[in-house]
């Protein structure tokens, strides 16, 4: 995990898969929190994976439709740094960012939707360009459609609920969300997992084999390395410790004990620290 | 695709019953929650085989509840990416699933334009323009949200409701700060073509229902609940609604109005409100949404 991110340069293009506090690949952003990278810029279906990286200070911009804990509906750290100026936005429509994954994923410029006209994400976004279909009934001009730009990434982090030593990437919850554009999008994509297995051991239906190798520049196993975002049906959300997490970031003294308690270490210590913390709350250990 | 209503009634428990035997009064003790549930359910009324997709608690039930009666061909979902084969009780597991509808999916939907959605809005203006992105200016928020999600592409490409659980002059504002979701102004101005498909349907609130269908598209009243008056609706409100007479004299037992009855939503009939609190929301998450 270390060695990925020690592959990453500072003013890098970071395309972060999973959605809200789903699936996402938090042991690889915990690893980013802890480097020296700096100045990133951020492509996710935000979640606590966004309020991390904030956090951190390692964020310049984020290019997002949303961001949310789900359960928690607004996310406290990047709602602090917007609110101080400290992080640029590009704000697009959910649908609109899929399609700009879909071009960066298939090596088009742009793809055309009607998603977004009207809307202010024209104003907040004055590079955004409309495009006019060529096909226009007789006497009439062509259809004039939103040009999704691209949203190509220098690396994609993925976080799979299984993964081959070859780096195939296989999900088993109920949604892939877009993982495999993410993937595709990316000049490397690295694929983190609760489980690696041996090539051939993949379980379960075909197509479920949401990413292929081809795809895959590197893969590693990080049991609960999704926590506390939601990885089901290996591991569902930790909602206890989100909402700790959610409380915590609303008041900069109790993230300065948070921090210090599960941010200060790596990932084994990130783990023990949350098994002792359900631990202490009378629950079940760390699911 | 559709079948006749013989085929659906032999599929489903609690088949549709609307008419006579129901009481348009309904039966005493709905509280407002379920008022407000049922309302939420009349916004996909005559919409068909298509998603209804919700969010927020009423607004939830009001789609599973109208599936369950009036309007049958309605697809929900678990919540998630499982469209559910029977309406579930909110929070529920599945049970079996007719369909899978992930994000990606869930997205392509909204292009191809079968689906209702009824979304919340943390700010709405006169003509329907709702933000949950930010408050204040959008390049330094005073308050930032959630972002505009699905807002843009929702609101130009198929029917879009809302549900606000809150009627207050903090959400009816007279300008929403950033536009997430289009409004009848901003839909007329981009032209017939760009927004053929653009089409708000109702408001639903704490205090009423609302359309968009006054002359110049602004918001107009369709109904307030029982035992609500104009006036308390003015006050929540920080523009004039189309329709809204205010009261010359505090309410009294008639309903004061310009030449004719305010009109009422309608309460719940008894079977509606069996299904509301013994099928789909028994832990009675309703109430902690809209207060009594």
């Amino acid at each position: 995990m270390e060695e990925i991110v020690g592959s990453l340069e500072s003013g890098t293009t970071i395309g972060i898969g999973g959605w809200g506090s789903r699936r996402k690949p938090m042991a690889l952003v915990r690893a980013i929190c802890r480097s020296a990278l700096e100045n990133l810029t951020i492509i996710s279906y935000g979640g606590p994976d966004v309020g991390l990286l904030c956090a951190a200070g390692k964020v310049r911009r984020l290019v997002a439709p949303f961001v949310t804990l789900d359960s928690v509906p607004l996310e406290p750290h990047f709602r602090a740094a917007r609110q101080r100026g400290a992080i640029e936005l590009t704000e697009y429509d959910e649908g609109m960012f899929m399609f700009g994954l879909l071009a960066a994923a298939h090596r088009l410029p742009f793809l055309p939707t009607r998603a977004g006209l009207g809307s202010d994400v024209m104003r907040v976004n004055p590079d955004l360009r409309t495009v006019r279909s060529p096909y226009g009934a007789a006497g009439q001009e062509g259809e004039e459609l939103v040009a999704v730009p691209a949203l190509t990434m220098d690396v994609a982090l993925v976080h799979m609920d299984r993964a081959d030593t070859r780096g195939n990437g296989q999900y088993l919850g109920p949604d892939p969300y877009l993982d495999d554009l993410f993937a595709k999008a990316a000049t490397r994509c690295y694929v983190s997992c609760e489980r690696l297995v041996d090539p051939g051991k993949l379980d379960g239906p075909p197509q479920s084999l949401l990413i292929g190798r081809m795809h895959v520049a590197g893969v590693v196993e990080t049991p609960g390395g999704g926590h506390f975002t939601d990885c089901g049906p290996d591991l569902g959300r930790d909602e206890a410790f989100q909402r700790h997490y959610a409380a915590s970031a609303a008041d900069p003294e109790a993230w300065a004990a948070f921090a210090e308690r599960f941010l200060s270490g790596d990932e084994a210590a990130y783990r023990e620290a949350v098994r002792r913390w359900h631990d202490e709350r009378g629950q079940e250990g760390t699911r | 695709m559709s079948t006749t209503g013989a085929d659906r009634g032999a599929t489903r428990a609690g088949t549709a019953r609307t008419g006579a035997g129901d009481s348009d009064a309904g039966p005493a003790g709905a509280t407002r929650a379920e008022i407000c549930v049922v309302a939420c359910a009349e916004a996909w009324r005559g919409d068909g085989e298509i998603l209804a997709a919700a969010m927020g608690t009423c607004s939830i039930l009001g789609a599973r509840l109208a599936r369950l009666t009036f309007e049958p061909g309605l697809l929900t979902t678990d919540g998630g990416a499982l469209l559910t084969a029977e309406p579930v009780p909110i929070g529920a597991p599945a049970g079996p699933a007719e369909g899978w509808m992930p994000f990606r999916d869930h997205l392509w939907l909204v292009q191809n334009g079968r689906r209702h959605v009824m979304m919340g809005a943390s700010q709405i203006d006169r003509y329907g323009n709702t933000n949950i992105s930010a408050i204040g200016a959008w390049e330094r928020p005073a308050s930032q949200l959630l972002g505009v999600r699905g807002a843009p592409g929702n609101t130009i490409c198929n029917p879009t409701s809302y549900w606000i659980p809150r009627h207050s002059t903090r959400v009816f504002v007279p300008e929403v700060d950033t536009a997430s979701g289009v409004g009848t102004d901003r839909a007329a101005r981009l032209g017939p073509r760009a927004s053929r498909f653009h089409d708000l349907r109702r408001v639903v609130t704490d205090l009423g229902v609302f359309d968009f269908r006054a002359p110049d598209g602004s918001m107009r009243l369709v109904s307030l609940h029982p035992g609500v008056d104009a006036g308390e609706v003015a006050a929540a409100t920080g523009f004039a609604i189309h329709g809204l007479a205010e009261p010359a004299e505090p309410a009294g037992p008639a309903e004061p109005g310009t030449g004719g009855e305010v009109p009422r939503t309608r309460m719940p009939t008894g079977e509606e409100l069996r299904l509301i609190r013994e099928v789909l929301d028994p832990g009675g998450l309703r109430d902690r949404e809209v207060r009594a």
